[in-house]
């Protein structure tokens, strides 16, 4: 499928534009089936700007509410950019009883960054996630695809110092 | 050729692979080898062991040996002295820490010792993903017996029989809802597993997802078998990458066997299984939410009747069952539902899976039969608080639960019983927590974690949670009111009576529980603003009590805002214009000094 129109968009080339396509073509026929497709489509641009989310309406055949509606509720899918490096936190309940608060507030503290937020330099965001089911390791923190078990708010600093 | 002599049964879990099992195994291998010893020591990656609080762990077969906390540096030493000369390296071995014993087999040490294993049972002794393990422990064989000679109504009266519950937490009996089911009219149906394991503490399903993921697609060809169904779809979180690798290996792998298709082991009978990964949002452990998630649009459940068994996925006649509840359904299937009602108590059957966490020694997934009292899961499995902290409470059931105190420990496992005393069976979450856990904070964050999933379909739980949350944030703060805990009874009912589905009409439960048993804390905060537990940073003054201070100066160490001010023999300071109240101090201090 071509998609006549393609916006412009700077975080977004020519090539990631045809795996888009493709992507979309792909699953155009199967009902039900816009989640994969945006969590697809979020694996190549990292978010998903609105430009996207049009473009991915007009070549599903789908109206933007719905497209626009699934990709706000599910929290898997981000509508603003994200860093270089993706810090999740387990808000889960054993982590909070261990003591994660403690660990986000130093991450605050050191890198002015808030949970759901990203840094100016664009070089870390945050999310709080809702348990990983690792509560063994409690509190638990993920970078990019690194688990990190028992984060003390003393260890958080030097773990993350290791990712430019 | 070589027969193999001993077999590792290495720890792959969640736990133990951040923890460095997949390093471990390098290093084994390569030891192994340079021994020689290839032919003769085999090393299985399994799903999680369960014992997650030592990892990575590893059980050497047949002898059963334990070995825990294994570093890759271990591997030379263990390979030598155990595998090559016959003596077991002591020194990785589990201590009794209460007599400082080593105990070296895995069937004696206590956390094992009083479990029953039934849903988890092939956890640890195969490799999920290889199905010629999971067929070698009678995998694949009930199946066989439900397609080939059992009927509909065999399956359903089984499952009757075994009274097994829904594992999610409602505890609906698993063989009525396929009865509904199996009795609707309609030329397509669908088997579907919900592996939407949202509560905060809970990770059963992921493990068994990870160590066994062929025993739940077993359970739903059965389940297919007695609805006639020919289509399935496991919904998984998109937060178990590891269990939804697994899951396809698995599908793959029954596929190619012949065990998912069409004409299931010449039976004639077709059925087909899909994993849809889920995006993210708690709401879609309610079943009506997941099916509407499945059909890509929100998740946002509608009310019932008409139950999922008349009008489901895609208005057809649907059946969802937890991953722990299907894992279950072939062994009832080859053993029958009697062998299965065996264990347990009056009105719950069978054994049911915890994941322990939080304040307890042992953490980590355990399974117990039903009728098993709190306080043998909480201490003789778990091992108790460690660092001599005093036991406060256990959460059971995350968000929609309640906690247990001490004086309800001696409760058994049961649906009926647990909710008598203000908690519920939920899925299996296990928290416990110690004195040094504030009660109303507690509160606070199931309500801020509701309050954040609700989906914002019915106004009693949009706009409740939210009011909810703001009285308990205003305590946490200081700011609490009299007359607030009044308010916040009066609000907890009307939500718990007024909301659309199961998560708004169980939300106030943590509120109302800990309101029970906890209610001084809430009139602590409120009345004389402090926080019993000195959790709530703003209900700590930061003041060092000079009486109780010992000049140790951890307090100056860690603090990161450099707010301290010690010097050797003098007591510290806080400085609270550089003060960001973030705890560090008070962890530190071990006198309590801190005020």
């Amino acid at each position: 499928m071509k998609n006549s129109i393609r916006p412009q968009h700077p975080d977004i080339t020519a090539e990631i534009w045809d795996t888009i396509d493709e992507i979309i073509s792909k699953w155009k026929n199967t009902p039900g089936s816009v989640i994969p497709v945006l969590r697809e489509c979020q694996e190549v641009v990292r978010y998903l700007p609105s430009e996207l989310l049009m473009y991915i309406s007009r070549g599903m055949g789908l109206p933007l509410s719905q497209v626009f509606g699934v990709a706000t509720f599910y929290s898997f899918f981000s509508l603003t950019p994200k860093g270089r490096h993706n810090i999740k936190v387990c808000t889960g309940t054993a982590c909070y009883v261990k003591g994660i608060k403690e660990t986000i507030n130093r991450i605050y503290g050191k890198y002015n960054l808030k949970e759901g937020g990203t840094t100016e330099d664009r070089r870390f965001s945050m999310e709080g996630v809702r348990c990983l089911g690792a509560c063994g390791l409690a509190p638990v923190m993920v970078v990019n695809k690194d688990i990190y078990g028992a984060v003390s708010a003393d260890k958080v600093v030097q773990i993350l110092e290791k990712y430019e | 050729m070589n027969q193999i002599r001993l077999q590792l049964m290495l720890c792959g879990g969640t736990g133990c692979d951040s923890t460095g099992s997949e390093k471990v195994r390098i290093a084994l291998l390569h030891e192994i080898e340079k021994q020689g010893l290839s032919g003769e020591v085999g090393i299985v990656v399994t799903g999680c062991n369960g014992f997650c609080a030592v990892g990575p762990v590893m059980v050497v077969q047949p002898e059963g040996i334990f070995y825990q906390k294994i570093q890759p540096e271990d591997a030379a030493e263990l390979v030598e002295s155990h595998f090559l000369k016959g003596i077991p390296v002591q020194r990785l071995m589990y201590k009794n820490p209460a007599n400082k014993k080593i105990i070296p087999k895995m069937d004696d040490i206590p956390f094992f010792s009083s479990q029953l294993f039934r849903a988890m049972r092939n956890k640890g002794f195969i490799d999920p993903e290889v199905i010629e393990d999971y067929i070698a422990r009678d995998g694949y064989f009930a199946a066989s017996k439900a397609l080939n000679e059992m009927s509909p109504d065999d399956i359903i009266k089984e499952m009757l029989e075994s009274g097994l519950r829904g594992r999610g937490g409602a505890g609906f009996p698993a063989g009525m809802k396929w009865r509904f089911a199996k009795e609707a009219q309609g030329d397509v149906k669908y088997v579907l597993c919900n592996a939407d394991e949202g509560d905060p503490g809970a990770f059963m399903d992921r493990s068994i997802l990870e160590s066994d993921p062929h025993s739940v697609i077993e359970g739903m060809i059965i389940a297919a078998k007695a609805i006639n169904a020919h289509k399935g779809y496991i919904y998984c979180r998109s937060e178990y990458p590891l269990a939804v690798k697994r899951l396809n290996i698995a599908i793959d792998q029954a596929k190619n066997y012949g065990l998912l298709g069409e004409d299931i082991l010449g039976s004639g009978f077709e059925f087909d299984v899909e994993v849809y990964q889920g995006a993210g949002a708690f709401v879609c452990g309610e079943e009506t939410a997941l099916m509407r998630s499945i059909e890509g649009k929100r998740g946002m459940p509608i009310p019932r009747p008409p139950f999922p068994a008349h009008k489901g996925l895609w208005k057809k006649p649907t059946i969802l069952n937890n991953v722990e509840t299907l894992a279950n359904v072939p062994q009832i299937i080859l053993k029958g539902g009697k062998w299965y009602a065996s264990v347990g108590t009056a009105n719950s059957k069978g054994t049911k899976v915890f994941a322990l966490s939080g304040d307890v020694c042992n953490i980590g997934l355990v399974e117990v039969p039903m009728g098993t009292t709190i306080r043998k899961l909480v201490y003789d499995i778990g091992g108790g608080v460690p660092d001599k902290r005093k036991f406060k409470a256990v959460q059971l059931g995350g968000p929609s639960g309640g906690c247990v105190p001490e004086q309800y420990l001696d409760t058994p496992i049961d649906y009926e019983e647990i909710s008598k005393v203000g908690a519920i069976m939920g899925s299996g979450g296990a928290i416990v927590m110690d004195n040094t856990t504030c009660m109303v904070d507690m509160a606070r964050y199931f309500m801020d974690f509701i309050q954040d999933e609700s989906c914002g379909k019915c106004t009693p739980c949009r706009e409740g949670t939210k009011r909810i949350l703001t009285l308990l944030e205003n305590m946490c703060k200081g700011k609490g009111q009299p007359g607030d805990i009044e308010q916040l009874e009066e609000l907890c009912e009307v939500v718990k009576h007024s909301s659309l589905c199961g998560l708004g009409q169980t939300a106030s439960n943590p509120v109302l529980s800990t309101l029970k048993y906890f209610r001084d804390e809430y009139e602590s905060h409120i009345f004389d603003k402090t926080c019993p537990a000195k959790t709530c940073p703003a209900l700590v003054k930061f003041e060092v009590e000079p009486n109780k201070c010992k000049m140790c100066g951890l307090c100056f160490k860690g603090c990161p805002a450099e707010a301290i001010k010690w010097e050797k023999k003098s007591v510290a300071v806080i400085d609270k214009t550089k003060c960001i109240k973030c705890m560090s101090c008070y962890d530190k201090c071990k006198f309590d000094a801190i005020m």
